[in-house]
């Protein structure tokens, strides 16, 4: 039995992962005009899982890198459900360098269960291609922000999550795995994943408590599916206006703000 | 032709059941059980003196064992020159978290470590480098605030002396009791890793059993140089998370130290017995003229 806490935290779990809950190529489209999509690592392929592309947000040009789940079964499949390989995080780093190249503001939209744990993706360097992301993003020089639209599952997530801000859709939820992965890996039992659910704070609640998400986005009462336009039009709003603030900022207090951000997470003490 | 072959199988057959049986079956003898250890791989039994002295490495299949982070600093660092550092910082429990500390506590007892990675400043070969170490017996060495903490400020350190950096990973990632904190702390280290490796300073990852999930996914795959001890388990996923998500058996050595020179996210395979060796001479080729 679930207390009311637990039931309350798994109900956001299953908002994030409503079938109905529009996906990021929705928040795309509303977004950005004239979104044009760039494909491939240059290295090994192209991974459907991540959407990468150019496009106009309000009269400010700006590249776009998105987990992308998919809608019908058949699009689920050809996306491998939003977990992507170690080229999917290659292709995103490939577009964070053209971005800052022709000085594009960032945005990420994450979407993910987690990075694909499978033969190939072992095999091509899963470990190494979210490692490079986390490095190389901490110093682009170009405003990033990362929106977590419904699941942010892991390292899978935070390779494209190393921001200047953070925000995440109010029934989103970010972790450091799946409550069935937490579940497995601690007790052994995956039935007990909706207790441990709340006991991981991933909720946007819990996060933006700790500081580790700068803003929640609203959505209206029973979940983004039942009105995804007045949530849109709040991220919409607030990034023409946050990216307008952070290209005011020089270079250097850009990423020395980035730094602070990231070096100032976590807690403990520190005895004499 | 056929029948010759069915022939020699049958007699072999005949020699597995009944002579192997045979000559296998011995009297058992009482050894103290701190005179031979077993070997975990192929099952040899060492004598207690030659494995210590060998570095906890099997003579005969050259497995290497474990070894705790004071074994490793010991190993690796000139002898006496281990100076430690942050040992104040003490873990908390963020997310309060059901039986955390008393988690903690029970490894801090076992291992009279406080936190699983021990780190400072000391000498190989009479090379001044900033030594930071996870240590596997301690939570499985994972990553949580502490940790991180650590690791970032033996960077920093490295980076304001200018000195060469080295970690040695073992780790099963990051911390699930820390949850999103210890996710972070990825995001954290490679931060400061960002800044030291733009420095123009050396970093060699050592990757030792196991280093895998969120260690292996931040400082750990990011060295100028990597090395590996034979046979360590490296890697992302969890090999049964793995198994559970493609329904299928994984191949023979998948993940392995080998696994991953083949596939290129490794520059050397170096047995421990001259790491100390080959560490001492990447130094040297890189140490700055004065």
């Amino acid at each position: 039995m679930l207390n009311q806490l637990e039931e309350q935290v798994w109900n956001r779990v299953l908002l994030a992962r409503h079938p109905k809950r529009p996906t990021t190529r929705a928040l795309i489209d509303f977004l950005i005009t004239d979104f044009i999509e760039l494909h491939g690592d240059r290295l090994f392929g192209d991974d459907k899982a991540i959407i990468g592309g150019i496009g106009y947000l309000g009269k400010t040009p700006v590249t776009v890198i998105a987990e992308e789940k998919g809608v019908t079964t058949e699009e689920k499949i050809k996306r491998n459900f939003g977990m992507p390989h170690p080229e999917g995080y290659r292709k995103a780093l490939r577009l964070m360098k053209q971005a800052e190249k022709f000085q594009r503001p960032i945005i990420f939209i994450i979407d993910t269960p987690g990075a694909y744990p499978g033969i190939g993706a072992e095999e091509r360097g899963q470990a190494e291609a979210i490692a490079r992301n986390l490095m190389e993003m901490i110093k682009l020089k170009v405003p990033l922000i990362s929106i977590v639209l419904s699941e942010g599952g892991s390292g899978g997530a935070l390779a494209i999550g190393v921001s200047d801000e953070i925000w995440m859709f109010e029934n989103a939820i970010y972790s450091i795995l799946s409550p069935e992965g937490f579940a497995t890996i601690l007790y052994k039992d995956v039935s007990l994943a909706k207790k441990c659910a709340s006991l991981m704070k991933l909720t946007s609640f819990d996060l933006y408590q700790y500081k580790i998400i700068d803003r929640i986005i609203p959505e209206v009462k029973n979940g983004l599916q039942d009105n995804a336009k007045y949530s849109f039009e709040v991220v919409k709003k607030q990034l023409i206006k946050t990216i307008k603030e952070l290209q005011k900022l020089p270079t250097e207090e850009l990423l020395a703000r980035r730094f602070k951000k990231y070096r100032n997470i976590g807690v403990y003490e520190e005895a004499n | 032709m056929e029948h010759f072959l069915e022939d020699r199988k049958s007699k072999l057959e005949i020699f597995r059941t009944r002579v192997r049986k045979k000559i296998v079956k011995t009297e058992k003898i009482d050894i103290p059980s701190d005179l031979f250890i077993k070997c975990e791989s192929c099952q040899e039994l060492i004598y207690n003196d030659d494995f210590l002295k060998s570095y906890k490495v099997c003579p005969k299949c050259n497995y290497h064992f474990r070894i705790n982070a004071r074994e490793r600093l010991n190993l690796i660092l000139d002898k006496g020159s281990f100076q430690e550092l942050f040992t104040e910082l003490r873990t908390t429990n963020p997310l309060d978290f059901p039986d955390y500390e008393a988690k903690i506590k029970s490894y801090q007892e076992k291992t009279n470590e406080n936190e699983a990675f021990i780190c400072g400043l000391g000498m190989i070969n009479k090379i001044p480098v900033a030594l930071g170490v996870l240590d596997s017996y301690f939570m499985m060495g994972s990553m949580g605030s502490v940790v991180g903490e650590k690791v970032t400020r033996l960077i920093e350190t490295a980076l304001e002396k200018r000195l060469p950096l080295i970690i040695f990973s073992a780790s099963g990632g990051a911390r699930m009791q820390e949850g999103i904190f210890s996710l972070m702390q990825m995001a954290k280290t490679t931060a400061a890793l960002k800044y030291y490796q733009d420095a123009g300073l050396l970093y060699i990852s050592v990757l030792t059993h196991p280093t895998t999930g969120g260690v292996a996914a931040s400082f750990a795959m990011l060295g100028d140089i990597i090395i590996s001890e034979p046979k360590s388990l490296i890697g992302f996923a969890g090999q049964r998370v793995i198994k559970e998500t493609i329904k299928q058996d994984l191949p023979e050595g998948f993940q392995t130290a080998e696994f991953q020179l083949e596939k290129g996210f490794v520059d050397l395979i170096c047995d421990r017995k001259d790491l100390r060796n080959v560490l001492g001479k990447i130094l040297s080729m890189h140490k700055k003229e004065d």
